[in-house]
């Protein structure tokens, strides 16, 4: 796609955040999927009579109040976090790719409409809608997901609408019609390759937010819940512990700020190069 | 202006009556039963006969159309029903903690715009040079960092290692410190790059360079012509921040042992207290459809292009 | 002082793809009017702008050095002081959240003029421009005045900064041709009446005919012709100035 073939520009070598963005970015997605190899002790046993050993030989970073191994753990925890917030950015990409595109396409009444329900969704801060929504659905990740990407769409769907409504009125759109091309085949051809470049940018940027978000609920104890090895979840295990075993909370936390600076890394790169004047959250 | 108030603060009704009716449907309409819910919280075994008798009592046996008319007329008396955990009237418990948040969400706000401006300032004027990349690299792990890590980081250093400021509880200035910061942080990093983008596109528009060519000085063009033109974006998104940082207090109360809104409203979540929910999104609802008006209107009252070529509702 | 020369030497100006002005010097001197005249890209609007050091970003002024009869100046020492600038476009030029009173009180302001004698030098420099409305002009903001009525408020200002020299950037070329012609007979009568120097850079010949006493031409960001006015229009040495002069009898004789 045009989009995807101006990061291969001559240029690439020497833009350092992007290189580097990529890399971080690849690193946690190879940890991420092969976590469950990488990890030297099962990350669920649990061992009491292990329990809040400092670290040595067998457990690097010690082991948490219930004796399992914290750096498998963390290591684990990669995979729930990152596979959450993608399932929650295709959600988002699904609903905001579908209702912008509608309201765009088709207009009149319906655009009204879906615009008065993009400016309601938007007005509403994340975590309040992610309250009501697990309140409605129950807790759990799944739950957490569904609300995230409910309060995150309209942005989304918001961008879809502007730019398929700047596309529909350009020439070739019309030369196309005119030559009798169908209503899909012109939102294929012409109108989807121009979205995907701004949208590659809102997502890489927006990927850190959901995945504090993610983590911020599981804390709260309204998403994940113990005993599953998720970041957020590990550090209010570990309240208690902040006078006597500091790394059980400073660690997953430490994941937490070096996963969303990654993404975040990469975000910044990628919208200096495909779309500067965006303007982010 | 005075017009746009009015017609602004009339909107609001149908929205809150729009919000309402979506919040209540979906509730109602969820998986769970609320008499099995009321009965749970209330510790009494479900039989039967006490569903039955529940679902009299608080009208579930209604059409549901009929129970939103009759919660509708009693929310506009201000009776907001009974929560279904503590047995008390709704509204006076959620207006009892809430302003110990607004406290939290009010001085995290002031923190950021304070403190964002100068960094804003600082980086664009000394764009490429090293307060522009120190601002840049600061407000780049501000985005980054998750606040409820930050505050335990906070309580850590200060209250563990220094011993400076007490951790918990809510009273003194020193007990606002750490949760303020651990709020603001995030905020203040969005505004600062936001300021920054905007001084260095404001400082390159044309007037600039007429306001130089008629020998104005650089202190003077900067705070006449380009800061006095980059403000505009910023009002708009501080009506996001206060949404940001109303949930930001959500989360760090429960940290802190802040008694404000957020430890009641997670509780309630938990335990899927309905009627507590009802009440706490429709409040917050208002407060931030309030709080988007306001910045509207500053917003009108700075440009005046948007005041004098009509504005849009 | 009239007969006084402002003078600019080796002006180079270097872009991103190379020298966009190589080595240009002007000269001009008070009460006469000197057109500098090129095709698009000549430099010649790079050149007026280099002068006072106003270039915009990715652009470096690499020399250049500015004098007033002789004596070597700073641009921040021209700026305002000795030379006012008016742009195309004007509508750009003025700060969009700022009315037309206060860009002429902060002007003044400059030149220690505050208060009440502030205010009556603004209603004087209106009323010297043609601007009668002057309340409602005065209370106007960029967006609501038309492109004729802010040129004319550029003058306004120059005249508030009271700069001997004037350095006009195709002040013309978005105005309808009435607001033209009105245009530049206010600016030949002020020339007149305070003995402006003025730069003039245009690319229509009708305007140099009408008001330049020397020609400079440009080319590729390079000087190639220097003449007075009737020198140029009877026999000019350079193709630049007879492709200009040409397209410009076409025009004359399409439509006479």
């Amino acid at each position: 796609m045009k989009a995807l073939s101006r990061l291969r520009h001559p240029a690439l070598a020497g833009n350092y955040s992007l290189v580097v963005g990529m890399v971080l970015v690849g690193l946690l997605a190879l940890v991420a999927v092969f976590g469950q190899w990488l990890a030297p002790h099962d990350p669920d046993l649990v061992d009491l009579s292990q329990r809040l050993l400092p670290p040595d030989a067998s457990h690097w970073l010690g082991t948490d109040h219930l004796g399992r191994d914290l750096l498998s753990r963390l290591i684990v925890g990669t995979r729930l976090s990152l596979g959450s917030v993608m399932l929650t950015l295709a959600l988002v990409l699904l609903l905001g790719i579908v209702i912008g595109g509608v309201a765009g396409f088709v207009g009149g009444k319906l655009d009204l409409l879906i615009m008065r329900l993009c400016d309601m969704f938007m007005t509403f801060p994340t975590l309040v809608l992610a309250f009501f929504f697990v309140t409605l659905l129950g807790t759990g990740l799944s739950n957490v997901i569904v609300a995230i990407a409910l309060s995150h769409w309209a942005w989304y769907a918001r961008m879809v609408r502007g730019l398929v409504i700047a596309q529909r009125g350009r020439e070739y759109l019309l030369a196309s019609r005119l030559a009798g091309a169908s209503r899909w085949m012109r939102l294929r051809q012409h109108v989807l390759p121009n979205i995907a470049g701004p949208m590659l940018v809102l997502a890489t940027l927006d990927i850190g937010h959901m995945m504090l978000h993610v983590s911020g609920l599981s804390f709260l104890g309204l998403g994940v819940t113990p005993p599953t090895a998720e970041w957020g979840v590990m550090i209010n295990d570990a309240k208690e512990f902040i006078w006597t075993h500091p790394q059980l909370l400073l660690l997953p936390g430490l994941m937490i700020f070096f996963s969303v600076m990654a993404f975040n890394l990469l975000g910044d790169a990628l919208r200096d190069r495909l779309d500067p004047t965006l303007e982010t959250r | 202006m005075l017009r746009y108030i009015c017609l602004r603060l009339l909107l609001l009704v149908p929205v809150m009556l729009g919000v309402s009716l979506l919040v209540f449907f979906l509730l109602h309409l969820g998986s769970t039963d609320p008499a099995l819910d009321y009965l749970r919280l209330s510790h009494i075994p479900p039989t039967d006969a006490a569903i039955a008798e529940v679902r009299q009592t608080l009208g579930l046996d209604q059409p549901l159309y009929a129970q939103y008319l009759t919660w509708l007329g009693k929310a506009v008396q201000l009776d907001f029903g009974i929560s279904y955990l503590t047995g008390r009237p709704v509204l006076d418990d959620l207006l009892y903690y809430l302003p110990a948040t607004l406290q939290l969400g009010g001085l995290a706000l002031v923190c950021t715009l304070v403190l964002s401006v100068p960094l804003g300032l600082l980086a664009a004027r000394w764009q490429g040079r090293w307060p522009d990349h120190a601002v840049r690299a600061v407000t780049f792990l501000g985005v980054s960092m998750p606040n409820f890590w930050l505050a335990f980081l906070l309580i850590a250093l200060f209250s563990l290692w220094l011993g400076w400021l007490p951790p918990l509880g809510r009273g003194s200035a020193g007990q606002l410190v750490m949760p303020v910061l651990a709020i603001a942080l995030m905020s203040m990093s969005i505004n600062a790059r936001l300021l920054r983008a905007s001084l260095l596109e404001a400082s390159g528009q044309r007037h600039v360079t007429y306001a130089r060519a008629r020998g104005l000085g650089e202190r003077q063009v900067w705070r006449d012509h380009i800061l006095r033109n980059a403000w505009l974006p910023l009002v708009t998104a501080t009506g996001m921040h206060v949404g940001e940082l109303i949930g930001g207090a959500l989360v760090i109360e429960t940290i802190f042992a802040w008694p404000g809104v957020g430890r009641f409203a997670v509780s309630a979540v938990l335990n899927r207290d309905f009627p507590v929910m009802q009440c706490f999104t429709l409040l917050l609802t208002a407060l931030l459809m309030l709080c988007n008006l306001l910045v509207d209107v500053c917003y009108a009252w700075l440009d005046p292009r948007s005041r004098l070529q009509g504005v849009s509702a | 002082m009239v007969g006084s020369i402002l003078q600019v030497r080796g002006l180079c100006i270097e872009g991103r793809s190379g020298l966009l002005v190589d080595d240009v010097d002007l000269q001009l001197r008070r009460g006469e009017v000197c057109a500098l005249v090129g095709s698009s890209g000549s430099g010649k609007s790079l050149s007026c702008l280099g002068l006072l050091d106003l270039l915009p970003g990715g652009l470096v002024r690499r020399q250049g050095q500015l004098s007033l009869d002789g004596q070597p100046l700073h641009p921040n020492q021209v700026r305002g002081r000795l030379a006012s600038l008016i742009l195309q476009n004007p509508r750009s030029a003025f700060n969009p959240v700022r009315d037309m009173a206060s860009h002429g009180l902060e002007t003044l302001k400059l030149r220690g003029i505050t208060g009440a004698a502030a205010r009556q030098r603004l209603d004087e420099c209106l009323d010297a421009v043609g601007l009668s409305e002057r309340q409602r002009v005065l209370q106007s903001f960029a967006f609501q005045l038309s492109g004729g009525m802010l040129q004319r408020m550029m003058i306004a200002l120059a005249l508030m900064a009271e700069t001997p020299f004037l350095l006009a950037d195709e002040p013309t070329s978005d105005l309808d041709a009435l607001s033209q012609a009105r245009f530049l007979d206010l600016l030949m009568q002020l020339v007149e009446q305070h003995a402006l120097g003025v730069l003039l850079v245009t690319h229509d010949m009708g305007v140099v005919a009408r008001c330049a006493d020397h020609v400079v031409v440009m080319e590729a960001g390079r000087i190639v012709e220097r003449q007075s006015v009737q020198g140029l229009f009877d026999s000019p040495a350079s193709s630049s100035a007879r492709t200009l002069l040409e397209a410009h009898q076409i025009l004359g004789r399409r439509h006479p």
